[in-house]
């Protein structure tokens, strides 16, 4: 297994560097993992990881692309709530990219 | 995901056998089934520390499976190494690697069986091409076996009609047999077990994202369409893929079924045992998985009372629907066990069971229960991709060939400006999009190499709608 280090502090990952265990998750393992996808966090990227987490909370699922774009659109307004936007934030995809940085495991399936 | 620099090659009229760089896919591997995973779905959790125990494992499971598959035996000893399907597939055509060349693939399998199995190779093994299993050949099929999309494409070509899915599946099946299991087919598996479905949806996750849908429908076009879930007494039940749930533009699918019951006045519901069409042990060639996948549709049409069963877009979904419900689940008509007459006391007759949701649309099409104004796609120039195993593994209507032209039929039916792709690419002769097999997620990026580089002279260099019966081609095509 694989590790990432934040802070002096050894977090676990699988082999795509995806965080083991979703409890261990905070800020600055977010802002480390996003480093490592290349993606610069802004305010616009937090809310979406904050949505994701809480979704997760909720439903122990990351939620549909569907559900996450119209949730953004609510919040956001309508020009916002559209995949295109979610890309624009998350270049490889709200899902899988999104997710990790959130701490959440990746979706499985046919994706 | 380090590995060759793959060029997509330009368009040819006439393809050409790509030139050969050997071992350049060695070194591209699926990720390997964690302890956990492997050991949630009753598999050894690892390979065992002594060589010897795995290697006697593996050979006793290959006798095994040889003595139950004939299938798998005639395809061992009727291979005369012609070579007809070595440029019909994508994984060779894409990488260059000459394992990658199905009679080569099947070859990592075939040298071991003539070492154990046959006289010659028993006696004279460098004679005729027999070798030992040893840890290397081992990790040599998980490299090549999980570079396979059992597509089955290569078949078609094949002048002795041999499968190499079935070889593949043989190979995965020995594999996870001795505690070697590949990360993303069976976690998937497990999450079905544990939850219902392979993207790991439960139910309330379905149920918040069926009435969403419900509102944008309703938004978008005015009408009350239901997502009905877990209804007793519904007339059908719907089982799709879940990424059909999930996933981005799959969910459409979902959606349109919804509109076509609707329009039809059919009542129907999907349900959270059964959330899940696809099922991924014919993936990895365990009859127990499959069984075990698929019963939890038994379990659900029982409970809910339906009359109908119906299965959403998914290639492999409508492969194990269609060739193996039968006999693993009783759905299907033509047995007299009590198993079976259970269920088909409870279903109806008159309809196909289970059937496909393209062979759905159609009949309503023809008996004029569902209008169309073709003109608003008037804007869209459509073609259609043949899913691998609807193609060929598969039929839909009641004539051979008719799971080729329902589908476009219903395009038809829809558009005005449908056009057909190259000759070489479609119907029985369709190219794989990149996605099945189970190998995927785990290599994506091999999937779109391969695919960009394998199936681009099949599609016209004008950018159409690609139309298809299945959520992994919608996933790799787009």
């Amino acid at each position: 297994m694989a590790t990432i280090d934040v802070n002096g502090k050894s977090y676990e990952t699988d082999e795509e560097g995806y965080l083991v265990d979703l409890s261990q998750w905070n800020e600055d393992v977010g802002g480390y993992l996003a480093q490592t996808e290349g993606v610069a966090m802004t305010e616009q990227h937090w809310e979406v990881v904050n949505f994701l987490r809480d979704y997760y909370n909720e439903f122990q699922i990351a939620p549909a692309v569907r559900v996450l774009t119209k949730a953004i659109g609510k919040k956001l307004g309508p020009e916002k709530g559209n995949s295109q936007y979610l890309y624009e934030l998350f270049p490889y995809g709200p899902a899988k990219q999104a997710c990790k940085i959130a701490g959440l495991p990746k979706p499985t399936g046919c994706v | 995901m380090a590995g060759p620099e793959i060029k997509a090659p330009a368009f040819r009229e006439y393809p050409t056998i790509p030139k050969l760089q050997p071992a350049s896919m060695a070194g591209i591997k699926s990720y390997v089934a964690s302890e956990k995973i492997q050991e949630a779905i009753g598999f050894p959790a690892k390979l065992d520390e002594n060589w010897q125990v795995t290697h006697d494992k593996a050979i006793a499971k290959m006798g095994e499976l040889l003595g139950k598959y004939r299938g798998l035996k005639v395809f061992m000893d009727s291979c005369v190494h012609c070579g007809a399907c070595t440029d019909k597939c994508h994984y060779f055509i894409g990488t260059g690697d000459p394992k990658n060349m199905p009679v080569a693939r099947q070859e990592l399998m075939r040298s071991v069986y003539r070492r154990y199995f046959t006289l010659p190779g028993k006696l004279f093994p460098r004679l005729v091409g027999a070798r030992d299993l040893t840890k290397d050949v081992l990790d040599e099929w998980f490299t090549y076996y999980w570079q396979c999309s059992e597509c089955r494409r290569c078949s078609v070509f094949c002048p002795y009609g041999i499968d190499t899915a079935e070889v593949t599946m043989a190979g995965r099946e020995i594999l996870d047999s001795v505690g070697y299991g590949q990360k993303y087919s069976n976690e998937i598996i497990g999450k079905v077990h544990k939850i219902g479905n392979n993207l790991g949806l439960p139910g309330p996750a379905l149920e918040n994202t069926l009435e969403g849908l419900e509102e944008d429908v309703k938004e978008e076009t005015g009408a009350d369409v239901k997502y009905p879930l877990d209804v007793h007494g519904a007339e059908v039940l719907l089982v799709t893929p879940s990424a059909d749930f999930f996933a981005e533009p799959h969910i459409e699918s979902l959606i349109g079924y919804g509109k076509v019951f609707h329009a039809a006045g059919i009542s129907w519901t999907l349900s959270t045992k059964a959330s899940e069409a696809g099922n991924f042990g014919m993936f990895i060639g365990n009859y127990d998985q499959l069984r075990k996948i698929a019963m939890r549709i038994r379990e659900a049409a029982l409970e809910l009372g339906v009359k109908r069963i119906v299965v959403g877009e998914c290639g492999h979904a409508w492969r194990a629907a269609y060739a193996f419900w039968n006999t693993l689940t009783g759905i299907g008509a033509g047995a007299n066990d009590p198993f079976s007459i259970e269920l088909q006391k409870q279903l109806d007759p008159n309809y196909k069971q289970p059937s496909h949701i393209c062979e759905v649309t159609w009949d309503l099409i023809r008996q004029g229960r569902l209008k169309f104004d073709k003109s608003a796609n008037d804007h869209r120039i459509i073609t259609f991709h043949d899913s691998c195993n609807v193609a060929r593994a598969s039929r839909m209507g009641d004539y051979p060939g008719g799971q080729f032209d329902i589908p476009r039929n219903i395009v038809k039916a829809v558009a005005n400006n449908f056009v057909e792709m190259d000759v070489a690419t479609v119907r029985e002769r369709t190219f794989c999009c990149g996605g099945g097999g189970g190998g995927s997620t785990s290599m994506a990026s091999i999937s779109w190499r391969r695919f960009v580089r394998s199936a681009k002279r099949s599609f016209p260099r004008f950018c159409p709608i690609t139309v298809s019966t299945c959520a992994w081609s919608v996933v790799c095509i787009n």
